[in-house]
């Protein structure tokens, strides 16, 4: 018997279909609307990959602590007295209060407000008991200390959480988006930092639907129309000319363990290097000196792909680094197939000038969160696409073929999706 | 008579008002609106006037170069807004959503040299997409008459919210 062999591979998953022969990429909607499914990614994605935690400069001083919901549990970021970085479950060992239940602070311990049990901000039990009602040595096997998250790693200042005690490590599950992490990382002699006001809401939609678009140079155009609109004004020149010669050069990559970026050049400003003609010769005269400390020290080459590359990364499953008007770090957490909780930051150098760090954030507002020009009309299409899902029975299948046979997809294709949706397959789809 | 507390060292000709007249005027601008009269509520501010809303929960003298704001309008940018609004292809508010503006509460701060400081709680609904979203929070507002009309100087939107959720966008003006 003859066996047909084929030139290129097709990929037939139930949710994830790659036919290389016919140029389609196609994802079931069913994928996007089905708690079966989402109970699923709990299990075999979120409980198995490094989540975005917090970064580095959030936590400025020993004792500093944070609170936050990763994934749908509640955790403590912490240094302690040390100044070691920490992350705790939020969860009283004794009757599974919250032992923290402010945003942030300064603490070297936590109390838990139900019954007065008390830890240190090391995570060790430090509650005095009274005598008969304990075993003498209650507590010191470690079994009473708040539980710790299983596996806490950073990398350039970027924390991040397993669930899984067996997990690779973080360096190795980043893989090429390392380099991507660099190039936001090195734009500044004295780091990088968030800046404070952090942007939290939320969307009515599936999180896949938000990774999709927060690498999605397609739909800028249409969506977006308002947006180039004020920026044309604003630059003094047409946006949308940059824009088309934008598509030529850009590119999509991928980074391997379903991380993708897309590279190009856009219209707009950019704080740390490319000035635009409204901030004016001071403007000018600040991002000259900005290029020319970035040639310095990091050499001509990787100058020009700091200061002139706008880049939108997404790192599998659920964040967002994006270089681009500005510089938005962007986490989500799918509180149900169809709920997810956004937590956004903007990140700036640290010591940045006030001036420059006022265009900075003019920069993100004008486009980025949920009162910019274009954030909030995103939301709407997530929403919309959501809802559209509901007809999934008849209407099933998401396409995502753009540009699936070209030796080097761009920023307009739709290469960066089909890594995330490849991973996600992998991850998801039984063998 | 009302009662004002005057910054020292201020130097202020801002006669200060009855606090019925500001009332008048923000129940006006409410008015304008709910009924999506954009370009009319945009004449109600002045020229190099500031529109603010920063993230829920920042403190009332947060500062938009410091810190990472909602909206942080400049004149210029205001402008935009409204044209965008107008706009069908503002997509988060075409087809328009409807919204009710409340406003209660309102107190005269002060009179500084660009104008009157005038405070007010406000409750502000968003119905979209068959769902009704609640804004809550105080306007803060520096007033100024101009050719015997109030104008606004600024206006600052502190929502007292822990973020936005389930809201999602302050897509309209609060």
């Amino acid at each position: 018997m003859a066996t047909l062999l084929k030139a290129v591979p097709e990929k037939t998953g139930r949710w994830v279909v790659e036919d290389r022969n016919k140029g389609v990429f196609k994802v079931a909607r069913e994928a996007f609307v089905s708690d079966a499914i989402f109970e699923k990614e709990r299990e075999r994605i979120f409980d198995k990959c490094w989540l975005y935690l917090g970064h580095a400069t959030e936590l400025k001083e020993a004792n500093d602590y944070l609170t936050r919901n990763v994934a749908g549990r509640e955790l403590i970021f912490n240094r302690d007295r040390k100044g070691s970085y920490n992350a705790f479950f939020n969860v009283c060992p004794h009757r599974g209060a919250m032992v923290a239940r402010e945003k942030c602070g300064s603490a070297l311990g936590f109390k838990c407000f139900y019954h007065g049990w008390a830890f240190n901000n090391n995570g060790k039990f430090a509650t005095r008991m009274g005598e008969g009602f304990y075993p003498e040595d209650f507590g010191k096997d470690g079994s009473v200390d708040l539980v710790r998250v299983p596996r806490l790693e950073e990398y350039r200042g970027f924390y991040f959480i397993n669930f899984d005690e067996g997990a690779v490590s973080l360096e190795e599950y980043l893989a090429d988006s390392r380099e991507i992490i660099d190039l936001v990382a090195d734009q500044s002699p004295n780091g990088m930092e968030i800046i404070g006001g952090g942007q939290q809401y939320s969307i009515n939609a599936n999180w896949k639907l938000l990774l999709e678009n927060s690498f999605d140079g397609y739909h800028a155009e249409d969506t977006h129309a308002t947006y180039f609109e004020y920026l044309s004004d604003y630059i003094g020149g047409a946006a949308n000319d940059d824009l088309s010669a934008a598509k030529v050069e850009s590119r999509a990559i991928d980074l391997k363990n379903g991380h993708a970026v897309i590279e190009g050049k856009a219209p707009w400003g950019r704080p740390i290097a490319r000035t635009i003609p409204s901030w004016g010769e001071d403007g000018a005269a600040d991002i000259r000196a900005a290029r020319a400390e970035l040639e310095a020290r990091l050499g001509v080459e990787k100058a020009h792909r700091i200061a002139d590359g706008d880049r939108n990364m997404g790192i599998f499953p659920s964040l967002v680094i994006n270089d681009i008007m500005a510089i938005t770090i962007r986490t989500f957490h799918p509180v149900s197939s169809g709920l997810i909780h956004v937590n956004a930051w903007a990140m700036g150098p640290v010591g940045e000038p006030r001036i420059q760090r006022k265009r900075r954030l003019d920069n993100f507002l004008e486009f980025l969160g949920p009162g910019g020009f274009a954030t909030p009309d995103d939301v709407e299409a997530l929403e919309s696409a959501h809802r559209g899902y509901g007809n999934a029975k008849f209407a099933p299948w998401n396409d995502i073929s753009r540009g699936l046979l070209k030796d080097q997809p761009t920023n307009f294709d739709e290469e960066q999706m089909r890594c995330f949706w490849r991973e996600w397959a992998r991850r998801m789809e039984d063998q | 008579m009302t009662e004002v507390m005057m910054k020292p060292g201020a130097v202020t000709t801002e006669p200060v008002l009855n606090r019925s007249e500001y009332e008048d005027f923000l129940y006006h601008e409410a008015a304008l609106l709910d009924a999506w009269r954009l370009d009319e509520w945009l004449e109600l501010f002045v020229e190099g006037a500031t529109y603010e809303v920063p993230t829920a929960g920042a403190p009332d003298d947060a500062d938009s170069s410091e810190s990472l704001f909602y909206i942080a309008d400049d004149y210029f940018r205001l402008r935009h807004r409204i044209k965008r609004l107008n706009s069908k292809q503002a997509h988060s508010e075409w087809p328009r959503s409807k919204t009710l503006h409340t406003v209660t509460n309102v107190r005269i701060l002060g009179a500084e040299a660009d104008g009157v400081r005038v405070t007010s709680n406000f409750v502000t609904y968003r119905t979209k997409n068959d769902v009704t979203h609640t804004f809550v929070g105080r306007h803060y507002y520096v007033l100024r008459k101009t050719d015997d009309k109030l104008c606004i100087v600024s206006k600052r939107s502190m929502l007292d919210m822990d973020n936005l959720r389930p809201q999602g966008r302050v897509s309209i003006i609060v």
